[in-house]
């Protein structure tokens, strides 16, 4: 009676995102599986600043031709302003203009990009003159002196000249001079302009170069400086901190010089925040076909009309019932026993931004270690809140002295727990400590366990490629989640680990 | 060879999720559910029904109140202090005697001061062992003194009959004896030792410690099988009389065997677990599936543990 209902609505939920798939798929042509070979990023940058009232107009360098990419298209997203675009042979420049503005204002720029690996344009503009030796302070003058003299003698030519004070100049082990020259932080924008000026000092002409690292799902990007030198012939760029020749793959040049980044008339200092995503080329040229094919409804409904922000917040999120339906087939078919329901989704969730084995190695450390100091608290009788406020902060603390270990060990997996949900772990720790004590360790050692389980578990499918892939683009699929889970709210079968359970009774009643 | 689950299913096992979606959703309304959680509204109903529960000698709702436990528990050298909304037998603390240098003896051994028992009070207040997690008060009560019959097949703590109860008709029953393994925890899983209980007579039969049957007693090596429940008529009413004040269609009943008061109901609960299974060698599923075709309940409780007695007689497994 009740189970047919439930089954009906699951059959009909299946069916309509079996269709809404089948639909997309065949006559839209939005592919299964993930593209693996010619990836396309979406760049994003968003301009916010506060308009006094009056005109206001914003100047922000975007890119031009930038080496190594090929701009498939481009996007501003400014409302009532209007939009002229410059360039000179260096730079290319928005300019956004409106006659009243007040309040907060925000103008997006967008832009996709594919890799071009056959493109070579040599960035030859513009010859610069030799520049003049500048007048050093000393005694920075004589140490700067003596280690441009010493490299020139290991060097031939300009490019070598170069590399090699870039990697003088970021030796682990510094001598007298290089420890005088080296204040400012390795691949800060002050010891770019300060390598400018050094270089100067050899009569080479250098600049700055501004260049976003490509990396998906990032959400606060930001510009960092590389250094150019021109060797006669064309600019040759170089990596600051290494010293390698040319740019990354996964760098993209956003802009040549050191004005400021975004200049606003009318109005405050602009905050610029850039964000980056990458998906294969066929999703987005479909993507590109949506937006001119206005006939079909369905495809104003699509995710891939958000901005690129609000995309990658979808795709973790639209994961999570997927997470979810793992704690369910886990509890209610496996029986598995953990702390809280959807705690372990969320620890799941954490292990996205750190990675598994590192996760899972800091989630035990961090429960064990918290364990042993609320028993000492224990002793100290503290009441409920104030106990819990005190694990908190230890868990805090923690986790940044793990963070600062981790730099120390040159781990940088370290330091992106910044996201590892405190609380919860707080939370964790307080339940596990009440189990211990009153349940016995064993009990405390099984949910522990179960839990840890239920979050790879949970991680293992909510990072999935491929049903990633698919539940973005097919967000119906969802329907089938949902389904899945009604059709097992009706299970009343064993769960595994009951049978487990009752096997004394099977034994006896087997017996003879 | 059969697979494990056709032969549970055989058996009459009832699992986690049947018991979940076939019996509490359907026979217990979640509006009765503080009846049997709060133990201050439990009891007070209990006394109104008559049934026996050990004595409260105070009720603590606000930290403040704790100032004046030395003059409330002055009288009594012992008592059990648990939360009202606690669940499973967490936050219990029992006191067994008094030292003369003023500290309070535990049921462990372990001596307590004042000031650990407030500290205590003041975790049940938190909320650290209640049901949600929400603000709690904490029950000063009676300590049963247990009954002589169960003293060669427990170690330490206090030994509990759980009944199950289905609308109303007693239907299964068990001991649950502590040992050594369960601190004196009456709670299976804890390690303590179940034991079935024959309806009709009485009288214990099967034993079972960690899901393996057992014949003796782990730490004191007597039998388990053979001991006669007493006043076992006078119980089983009780537990059918439970069903008056909290009308829930799946109740479990704990009830304890004070040596000087007889039976007493120590406290209800919705939710109870699928170990009596286990403890009686038998499923509950075609036992219960029969009770859900009676049509009319008789209202005396009297009667309804004649129908219980009469459908465990219906179901009784062969004589092994």
């Amino acid at each position: 009676m009740k189970n047919t209902k439930i089954n009906v609505t699951a059959l009909i939920l299946i069916a309509i995102a079996l269709s809404a798939v089948y639909y997309k798929h065949e006559k839209l042509g939005l592919p299964l599986k993930p593209a693996e070979q010619s990836e396309v990023w979406t760049v994003e940058a968003k301009l916010r600043f506060k308009a006094n009232g009056g005109p206001a107009k914003a100047k922000f360098y975007i890119p031009r031709e930038p080496p190594g990419f090929i701009k498939l298209n481009e996007d501003f997203i400014s409302s009532n302003y209007g939009l002229a675009t410059e360039q000179d042979e260096l730079n290319r420049e928005a300019l956004w203009a409106v006659r009243r503005a007040k309040g907060k204002q925000v103008l997006y720029y967008r832009m996709e990009l594919t890799r071009d690996d056959n493109g070579s344009n040599r960035r030859t503009k513009p010859r610069p003159p030799y520049p003049p030796v500048p007048n050093y302070e000393e005694p920075l003058g004589s140490a700067i002196m003596a280690v441009l003299n010493e490299v020139r003698s290991h060097s031939a030519d300009i490019t070598s000249f170069t590399r090699e004070l870039l990697l003088r100049l970021n030796t682990p082990q510094p001598d007298q001079n290089i420890s005088l020259i080296n204040k400012a932080g390795h691949g800060s924008v002050e010891w770019v302009r300060q390598l400018i000026q050094i270089l100067a000092g050899a009569r080479i002409p250098a600049r700055i170069v501004y260049v976003l690292p490509l990396q998906d799902l990032v959400k606060h990007g930001t510009l960092v400086p590389w250094l150019e030198v021109h060797n006669d012939f064309e600019w040759v760029a170089f990596d600051p901190v290494s010293g390698r020749q040319g740019f990354r793959d996964d760098t993209l040049v956003w802009r040549t010089g050191d004005d400021p980044l975004a200049t606003i008339d009318g109005g405050q200092p602009a905050e610029v925040d850039f964000s980056i995503s990458r998906h294969a080329l066929s999703q987005v040229s479909i993507a590109e076909q949506w937006a001119r094919q206005t006939e079909s409804r369905l495809m104003d409904f699509s995710l891939f009309a958000l901005p690129v922000q609000t995309q990658n917040v979808y795709r973790i999120i639209l994961m999570v019932p997927l997470g979810a339906l793992v704690i369910v087939v886990l509890r209610n078919l496996v029986g598995l026993a953990t702390f809280g329901t959807f705690m372990p989704v969320l620890i799941a969730l954490a292990f996205r931004e750190t990675s598994l084995l590192w996760g899972i190695i800091m989630f035990t450390m961090l429960v064990i270690v918290g364990l042993a100091l609320r028993l000492y608290l224990e002793k100290l009788k503290l009441l409920l809140v104030p106990r819990l406020a005190a694990v908190l902060t230890i868990v805090i603390m923690m986790i940044a002295l793990f963070s600062i270990i981790s730099v120390q060990l040159d781990l940088e997996r370290g330091l992106s727990v910044a996201l590892f949900p405190v609380v919860i772990l707080a939370m964790t720790i307080e339940r596990m400590s009440i189990v211990m004590e009153e349940n016995g360790s064993q009990e405390a050692f099984k949910l522990g366990s179960g839990s840890l389980i239920a979050a790879v578990a949970g991680y293992l499918v909510m990072t999935h490629e491929w049903l990633g892939h698919i539940i973005f683009v097919f967000p119906e699929t969802l329907l089938i989640v949902l389904a899945i889970t009604l059709i097992l709210g009706r299970y009343t079968g064993y769960r595994l680990l009951e049978l487990w359970r009752f096997r004394g009774l099977i034994r006896e009643a087997d017996k003879p | 060879m059969k697979l494990p689950w056709t032969r549970l299913r055989e058996l009459g096992i009832v699992g986690m999720n049947q018991r979940n979606a076939e019996f509490i959703m359907p026979y217990n309304e979640r509006r009765y559910y503080p009846l049997v959680d709060n133990k201050i509204i439990t009891k007070q109903r209990a006394i109104e029904k008559h049934i026996p529960v050990p004595e409260l000698y105070g009720h603590i709702e606000l930290e403040h109140q704790a100032a004046h436990l030395p003059s409330l528990l002055a009288p009594y050298s012992e008592f059990v202090i648990k939360p009202a909304n606690g669940s499973g037998g967490n936050g219990i603390m029992v006191i067994a005697g008094k030292t003369a240098s003023g500290h309070f003896r535990r049921s462990n051994d372990n001596l307590v001061n004042l000031d650990e028992i407030k500290h205590h009070i003041s975790n049940i207040l938190s909320g650290m062992y209640s049901l949600g997690g929400e603000t709690d008060s904490a029950i000063i009560e009676y300590r049963v003194k247990f009954d002589p019959c169960f003293e060669n097949v427990s170690f330490k703590g206090v030994p509990d009959v759980r009944l199950i109860v289905f609308r109303g008709i007693p239907l299964f029953a068990m001991i649950r004896l502590p040992t050594r393994h369960s601190d004196g925890r009456a709670n299976l899983h804890q390690g303590a030792v179940g034991v079935g209980i024959d309806m009709g007579s009485g009288r214990t039969n099967y034993g079972v410690m960690h899901s393996r049957p057992i014949k003796e007693h782990p730490d004191t090596g007597f039998p388990l099988a053979g001991i006669q429940i007493p006043e076992w008529d006078r119980i089983l009413e009780m537990a059918a009389t439970c069903y008056e004040l909290a009308p829930l269609g799946y109740l479990g009943v704990d009830l304890v065997l004070d040596r000087d008061r007889g039976p007493m109901m120590l406290e209800l609960n919705a939710r109870p677990g699928l170990a009596i299974q286990i403890a009686n060698g038998q499923g509950l599923e075609p036992i219960l599936k029969y009770a859900q075709t009676l049509g009319t309940i008789p209202a005396s409780a009297k009667r309804r543990v004649q129908i219980g007695k009469e459908i465990r007689h219906k179901f009784s497994r062969e004589p092994a």
